[in-house]
């Protein structure tokens, strides 16, 4: 409670480092904010456009133009959300060596603050995409609203991994480089690209082992076919967020000051 | 009020021996260390009091910056426990977190919301920054075409914005001209007549004695000495001089001060008096009267070069005028021992009223820090009175004739 307490008293510099980010990705460039959104803004044309008008991509039992567009869309997007705060958390402590060996503030300051920026460019991205699907006829309705708590499990878990990974790499740097490594296999391994019915049937149950799947099985079912999830199917994530979670938490606390000594 | 107490504080490193044994100690079962820790500083207890000012000296290495730092915060200590009331504002690294492609004005919030403000108490803070700056249309550039001189004055009067209960100040201010130096320090001492608690790092002797009430010494992580700044910083020069293990002692002069000598005790300083022009001992002296400072010296070793100096200093312990035989270019060679020469100084005491002391120091070159023989601070003390000169203040005397036109 104290960490949030004292992290809460710093709200200042959190909001600060958040535009600082924003501004200094751009600073000095002529269209300026606008590239905010111009980059996402690309990435979505390539995913949609490109994809089902020029390479024709079906989603097999799918009879619509976009729909292996917004599969993807559904899928890398999201997965992007976690990768950049898992894979920015990993080196968080590093980075800021040197703020945190001169300067005494709440250390928490730093993913807090890595965390609102991230979720902030995916909530860019995010409406441009759901900009799209409006346009093109494919909004999927009311289970829309479903996509905020699954989000909001996936900040959790995504936080509670990265906490982990972060602190562990401070101290076995051999951490960060195995999970980059790591998280690109697990991209592979989870149904983004490809769709999971065309995996074999034993892989079908490893696959229900892999959180990520299921989460993102579920926004892929709301956004392709407007379903609601099959929450009961996420409890077990949940679970695992707020374990993932509280671990790392724990870790935090209690080699918070060995840390500094070994940056 | 303590505004610092610092009680049985240690400081240490852990070190594994093998970069597979922090692995192990982590998730191996059991409750087995596999480190070693390594002791920088130990057994440290200390306490400042609200508004007291107090200064830490000590060579490089021996735990200061690590002392401030556990003070300030940043990092834990290893053993015993560090209370600090009040808001602190530290000025270790001026300058921390400045981002070279945003503004003055920009950094400046960023920096303060660094240092815990929020945004508006920032904007109420931004013209009094901008003002105690200097800087002028430089605060809308970005930081990156600043001097180093501008960034540091900027940093400064970002840090020092709001008047802290507690200020730690650890050599930042040697950077930065003379002016913006005495406007710095002319605030530090603003803000401790306001009863702002300083704790101030540093080698400048001038800096220590002209704002501490008390000094600390750290020599290899231990509490060496603690007392008035003007005893520390003498037994501080005489521990430089004593880097190769001799011995430093300190004895209560008449007046209750504390001598320092020290040295190898290869030459001995066996008499210090100050005589008139008609060769009699004196203590008090009229401002602009010709003296004789006669020191007599004997030589315990055979010596191949022998070099006396003195230093007059004020009552703040301030130097006010020094010297010695090799700058006069009058050194003594190859003295036998058992030798016992006199040198006399003769000057005119063109001082201001006051009481002033003497230190002597016998050593190889032309400085005590090489060679060491002895070293004595506090050697002689005398006064100055004005007795037929119109009247002046300062510790020179330096007689004008006045034009009016």
């Amino acid at each position: 409670m104290n960490m949030v307490a004292a992290v809460w008293a710093y709200r200042g510099f959190v909001t600060g480092s958040v535009k600082r980010e924003f501004q200094s990705k751009y600073k000095n460039s002529a269209l300026g904010a606008a590239w905010t959104v111009l980059n996402p803004l690309a990435m979505i044309v390539v995913y949609t456009l490109i994809f089902s008008q020029v390479m024709r991509a079906k989603l097999p039992g799918i009879d619509s133009a976009f729909a292996y567009s917004i599969y993807l869309c559904a899928g890398i997007l999201t997965w992007g959300l976690f990768a950049e705060i898992t894979g920015r958390a990993q080196n968080i402590f590093l980075e800021n060596a040197n703020l945190i060996k001169k300067l005494s503030f709440p250390r928490l300051c730093l993913p807090v603050s890595m965390v609102v920026s991230a979720v902030l460019n995916f909530s860019i991205v995010f409406a441009l995409f759901t900009v799209f699907l409006v346009l093109s006829g494919n909004f999927p309705g009311w289970s829309y609203i479903a996509l905020f708590p699954l989000l909001a499990l996936q900040v959790i878990f995504a936080v509670g991994i990265g906490i982990s990974v972060g602190v562990l790499n401070v101290f076995f740097r051999d951490v960060g480089q195995f999970f980059t490594l790591f998280l690109q296999f697990w991209f592979w391994l989870t149904p983004i690209v490809y769709p999971a019915a065309i995996l074999p049937e034993r892989f079908k149950y490893l696959m229900s082992l892999n959180p990520m799947a299921r989460l993102i099985h579920a926004y892929q079912g709301i956004l392709v076919n407007g379903q609601w999830p099959d929450w009961m199917a996420l409890w077990p994530v949940a679970a695992l967020s707020l374990l993932a979670c509280f671990s790392g938490f724990a870790l935090f606390r209690k080699h918070a000051n060995d840390m500094v000594d070994e940056l | 009020m303590q505004a610092i107490t610092v009680s049985n504080v240690g400081k240490a490193y852990k070190q594994y021996p093998t970069r597979w044994s922090r692995l192990a100690e982590w998730i191996l079962p059991g409750k087995k260390y596999r480190h070693e820790l390594k002791w920088v500083m130990r057994d440290i207890s200390f306490t400042i009091g609200s508004g007291e000012s107090v200064g830490i000296v000590g060579i490089n290495g021996a735990g200061k910056s690590t002392l401030l730092k556990m003070i300030t915060g940043t990092t834990h200590p290893t053993t015993g426990s560090i209370s600090v009331h009040g808001r602190v504002s530290a000025l270790l690294e001026l300058g921390m977190g400045f981002h070279q492609d945003f503004t003055g004005r920009q950094n400046a919030f960023m920096a303060g919301q660094l240092l815990g403000q929020t945004a508006e108490e920032m904007t109420r803070l931004m013209p009094m920054i901008e003002e105690f700056s200097e800087i002028g249309d430089y605060l809308d550039q970005p930081v990156r075409v600043y001097s180093s001189g501008m960034q540091m004055r900027l940093a400064f009067s970002i840090a020092t914005a709001q008047r802290p209960d507690v200020l730690i100040i650890d050599e930042a201010l040697s950077v930065g001209d003379a002016y913006f130096q005495h406007k710095s320090f002319d605030r530090i001492r603003d803000f401790r007549s306001q009863g702002t608690t300083i704790l101030l790092v540093s080698h400048d002797k001038t800096a220590i004695q002209s704002i501490c009430d008390r000094a600390l010494l750290l020599d290899a992580g231990r509490l060496a000495m603690e007392g008035d700044p003007e005893s520390v910083m003498d037994y501080y020069n005489a521990m430089l001089a004593e880097r190769e293990n001799h011995t430093v002692r300190q004895k209560s002069g008449a007046d209750g001060r504390l001598q320092t000598i020290s040295g190898s005790g290869e030459a001995l300083i066996e008499s210090v008096t100050l005589v008139n022009d008609k060769d009699e001992q004196i203590e008090i002296l009229n401002v602009g009267q010709p003296v004789k400072l006669k020191i007599t010296v004997k030589a315990v070793s055979d010596l191949p070069e022998l070099v006396l100096g003195y230093v007059i200093k004020d009552r703040f312990g301030q130097s006010v005028f020094g010297t010695n035989t090799h700058y006069l270019n009058q050194t003594v060679q190859d003295v036998a021992p058992g030798t016992v020469i006199s040198f006399g100084f003769h000057f005119p005491a063109n001082m201001g009223a006051g009481t002033y002391s003497i230190a002597v120091a016998l050593h190889a070159s032309h400085s005590h820090i090489a060679k060491n023989y002895e070293w004595r601070d506090l050697a002689l003390v005398f006064n100055v009175i004005n007795v037929d000169k119109s009247h002046f203040v300062g510790t020179a005397w330096i007689p004008p004739t006045l034009e009016i036109s």
